[in-house]
């Protein structure tokens, strides 16, 4: 029972503990110390260094546009589609159609995008008999130097995040109520929508679009797929850093990385006057009264584009199958010469042992962030503890801080410990970035459970653990199966954490991809990223599959 | 007396690892030593021919019963950064890498660095096959290898380009440039820093330069201005006339490739001279591509492998190392079906039987003949590199 009652007090330190080790261990090294390399004497030289790099302007304002542009697109489609289609047949079909795209991993999303978009990819050749091209044209469109189509892979992997946050906020705020009153009154559905539901429902998905911007400005393995290289993100050249053959550079890398958690502070600083400025403007518009009858435009122009991101994606994903069975295919062909199994076939076999590894590590990595969501839910239902809003940041912290800034600090803590290699200090660094995810899928439907079945339960003389074991879990099956399937593929697409930890030793899936595809042969690339997004996918398919097989005979639970 | 105690144990604890280190002139031991031992080999994991390549060194390995797993990187520094942080951490014995496929850059570093075990590399037996006159393998981008890294492939750069598209490539830098002129945005480099990138930039400068000698030497000893200043009159008339104006480069020489194969560009390179058949033989490149060489020679050097200082499993990684210099193991590699990168054997020398497995190798038909790879290129003092690729970086790589 008191083990229950600290349960969030261990979350915490499970999750928390490692990123302010992690932290510290990057603060030494940006001011000028590393023992290793016998540099012992503190000073700001890294931070001089850094200041010198002719680029740092550059990819400091690419960082923050990218991030803060490719935030504010997805979650402006995100508002626009509930706005203008929730409760119709076509969002239904748009939300089954993004729920799976969310478990397809950012670096594969990427390669597939890549393909498309790119002068000599599949557009470039629908086009080119058309227009004559026989070479594709001399464009920059991918690795632009705005970050541009970098900024269109973060929305469209990052809307379908949104989205699902937003359709698991909506439904506690009665949407369909509050737009039948605003509809009456002459108010068009979307400016009904923005003006009676958005208020309520932004302070809701606050912490998950902090998350969507801090990500967007540190991601590494996007933006080396689709981001500019003349320089690039200032994450990408911290990286570069972190990995230059020259040691001391090391230094800057770490003060790099110290200047990357500053900026992404500074960003949600931004956002947060934005947040301000904004609802300034809202309440003014609401207090005008105008109707906004005629949204139709608005409407085509949100659906369409969240379809043509759901295409986009799912395009990307065709064309890494098209390539992972491809014998030459050249431009302008818009299919290969011929096919091929040659690449699984040669590939196949090596990936199994990383799979078993990612699955092993993924399953383990959530079953120990499940059991501490549980206890930490449970303790609060049993207690009556109330979590206070400074306890959601806390949760969301490990996704808010730079992976880069704390990582390699962490790297060097394992090693001192001697863990660093195993496959348990892999699990450990993957529990603090899947406990999130899994607190944020479980809490609201596990909050939302009807008490009175409890009561009953009591009445009927089941001590506590007994409801919790016979009746609470299973009745809610479907909503832990799905968390852990959101954990399984946050566990799937873990790279850095991976690579850093396992010393090499550890190879998943991820790093395997990652790995290969530094070399660029697309056929390689295909099959390495499809079998991780089927990694990332199965879960998702048996937290479906499984709760229909098992409730088959009770309808009312199959639904969760 | 308690505390020279404690000085006594620590000095026997401190010494231990090295007393402990094997002997590689005492060849049966190290064998004997090295069997039951698992190697962890950090190599780039970016080839898939590399990658199978490697994976059948694996097999020859489990013969002596040594365990080989390819960790595959993606940047050679990875395994540098790891080594250094496991001498920050002072885990100065069984560190988590046992052999790394290292290059000019990284083993100057890591030897200035301490980070290397060693000498070893030439007293494994199969080293006996090499030429010790050879340049090539006791001194990698000039600084001498002393033993500290053992060498395992010959490569040298040559351009490809496809005849189909292309009748007549140039075969010189002031030649490229004039043809990049009149054909703007079909022929780019990988971004340096990448190893490639910066073997373009320094190809470049070995053409242009009118200093041969200053370039064996650091950089702070030569003149630097005179001698780049026709190098940088040349990158700034070649840059805009590259594939996207020079404002976005490919990542590393496979992105090259698929970048002939997309029809982007009209000539790449690669180090492996058999990169082209390969790519043929994969599908990657259609069969018209060829291979092509500049007038003058072009850059040349050798794949070494180097045992860190805190290895785990030394004897191991020498046996590995040893295998990597077997006729078998050098005919397999210098075989384009398979990779076809040099051997760095000195094969007149070989016996009869050894000299078959040579004999026995098709080179595929963009392959360039021996005799027609021209003169190779003695790589510039490493320190050269680093400067070129940041002034490189100063110029074009960070201006928009």
């Amino acid at each position: 029972m008191s083990l229950l009652r600290r349960a969030p007090a261990l979350t915490l330190l499970v999750m928390l503990g490692p990123v302010f080790a992690g932290l510290a261990g990057t603060l030494l090294p940006a001011f000028g110390i590393l023992p290793a390399l016998g540099r012992v004497e503190p000073g700001l030289m890294p931070f001089s260094e850094l200041a010198a790099w002719p680029g740092l302007p550059r990819a400091v304002a690419l960082s923050l546009g990218t991030g803060l542009g490719a935030t504010l697109l997805a979650l402006a489609l995100t508002v626009l589609i509930c706005a203008g289609w929730q409760g119709t047949r076509s969002f239904r079909w748009l939300e089954r159609a993004l729920s799976p795209l969310l478990s397809v991993p950012h670096a594969a999303a990427a390669f597939g995008l890549a393909f498309l978009i790119a002068p000599s990819g599949w557009i470039a050749r629908a086009l080119a008999p058309l227009l004559g091209w026989e070479r594709p044209p001399d464009l920059l469109i991918l690795q632009d130097p705005w970050g541009l189509s970098l900024t269109a892979g973060l929305v469209v992997k990052e809307m379908p995040f949104l989205l699902l946050m937003t359709l698991a906020a909506l439904p506690a705020l009665r949407p369909g109520q509050s737009l039948a009153t605003a509809r009456s009154l002459g108010y068009g559905r979307s400016a009904g929508w923005l003006k009676t539901v958005f208020p309520r429902l932004y302070p809701q998905i606050r912490l998950p679009v902090y998350a969507v911007l801090a990500f967007s400005m540190s991601v590494v393995d996007v933006a080396m797929i689709l981001g500019p290289n003349t320089p690039p993100t200032l994450a990408v050249q911290v990286l570069r850093w972190m990995n230059d053959p020259d040691l001391a550079l090391r230094l800057r890398g770490a003060a790099g990385a110290l200047l990357q958690l500053a900026l992404t502070l500074a960003a949600l600083g931004i956002w947060r006057l934005g947040e301000i400025a904004v609802a300034r403007m809202g309440r003014a518009w609401i207090e005008t009264g105008a109707r906004g009858s005629h949204d139709a435009p608005v409407r085509a122009l949100a659906i369409g584009a969240g379809a043509l991101s759901a295409l986009a994606i799912l395009l990307g994903l065709v064309a890494l199958g098209v390539w992972s069975v491809a014998a030459f295919w050249g431009f302008p062909a818009m299919l290969p010469d011929a096919f091929t199994a040659k690449s699984w076939m040669k590939q196949g076999p090596q990936l199994l042992a990383p799979a078993g590894d990612t699955a092993l590590i993924a399953l383990i990595a959530t079953g120990v962030a499940l059991a501490l969501v549980l206890a930490c839910l449970e303790a609060e239902h049993r207690f009556g503890l109330r979590p206070s809003a400074r306890a959601l940041w806390l949760l969301y912290l490990p996704l808010i801080v730079p992976q880069i800034a704390f990582l390699p600090g962490l790297q060097i803590l394992a090693l001192v410990s001697g863990i660093d290699g195993t496959l348990a200090a892999v699990i450990a660094a993957h529990v603090i970035f899947v406990l999130p995810y899994v607190f944020l899928s479980l809490a609201d439907p596990y909050r939302g459970w009807d008490r009175r079945n409890a009561l009953v339960g009591h009445a009927l003389g089941a001590s506590a653990a007994r409801v919790f074991w016979r009746l609470r879990l299973p009745m809610l099956l479907r909503p832990v199966l799905t968390a852990a399937a959101v954990g399984c593929a946050v566990s799937v697409g873990q790279f850095l954490p991976t690579l850093l930890l396992g010393g090499g030793r550890v190879q998943t899936l991820t790093t395997e991809a990652v790995a290969l595809a530094s070399g660029g042969a697309r056929r390689v690339i295909g099959v390495t990223a499809l079998a991780q997004t089927a990694a990332a996918f199965l879960p998702f398919a048996l937290a479906l599959l499984v709760p229909a097989l098992v409730w088959r005979n009770r309808k009312g639970l199959r639904h969760g | 007396m308690k505390s020279m105690l404690a000085a006594a144990t620590l000095a026997a604890t401190l010494a231990m690892p090295a007393l402990a280190d094997p002997d590689p002139t005492d060849w049966d031991a190290v064998t004997a030593e090295a069997e039951g031992q698992t190697v962890y080999w950090n190599a780039w994991g970016g080839s898939d021919v590399i990658n199978d390549f490697i994976a059948w060194i694996g097999e020859q390995a489990a013969e002596q019963g040594v365990t080989l797993e390819h960790v595959k990187l993606t940047d050679t520094a990875e395994a540098v950064s790891r080594v250094l942080a496991e001498k920050s951490a002072g885990k100065d014995d069984g560190g988590g890498i046992d052999l790394i496929w290292i290059n000019g850059e990284n083993f100057a570093s890591m030897k200035e660095g301490g980070l290397l075990f060693g000498p070893w590399a030439e007293a494994l037996p199969n080293r006996a096959l090499t030429d010790p006159e050879n340049t090539a393998l006791t001194a990698d981008f000039t600084v001498p290898t002393e033993g500290m890294e053992s060498p395992w492939g010959m490569a040298q750069l040559v351009f490809f380009h496809d005849s189909a598209r292309l009748a007549e490539p140039p075969r010189s830098m002031s030649t490229l440039l004039a043809w990049a002129q009149a054909n703007p945005g079909r022929f780019t480099f990988p971004q340096p820093p990448d190893f490639l990138g910066a073997t373009f930039l320094k190809q470049a400068l070995i053409e242009f330069s009118p200093d041969m000698m200053a370039l064996e030497g650091p950089v702070e000893d030569a003149d630097y201005e005179a001698t780049t200043a026709p190098l940088w009159a040349f990158m700034d008339e070649l840059t805009p006339n590259l594939w996207r104006q020079g404002r976005a480069y490919p990542q590393n020489g496979a992105r090259l490739v698929q970048l002939m194969a997309d029809n982007e560009i009209d000539i790449g390179f690669d180090f492996n001279p058999n990169a082209a058949s390969n790519a043929i033989a994969n599908g990657q490149l259609p069969d018209t591509v060829r291979s092509h060489v500049h007038e003058g020679g072009t850059l040349g050097n050798a794949s070494f492998v180097a045992i860190p200082y805190n290895a785990n499993a030394k004897a191991g990684a020498m046996v590995v190392a040893d295998i990597l210099l077997s006729p078998e193991a050098q005919a397999r590699m210098a075989d384009p079906e398979v990779w076809g990168l040099g051997t760095v054997l000195d094969v007149a020398s070989l016996e009869p039987e050894q000299l078959l497995l040579f004999d026995r190798i098709e080179f595929g038909p963009a392959t360039l003949k021996p005799e027609d790879l021209g003169e190779t290129l003695p790589e510039p003092h490493p320190s050269w590199m680093v400067k070129l690729e940041e002034d490189w970086t100063a110029r074009y790589g960070v201006a928009q």
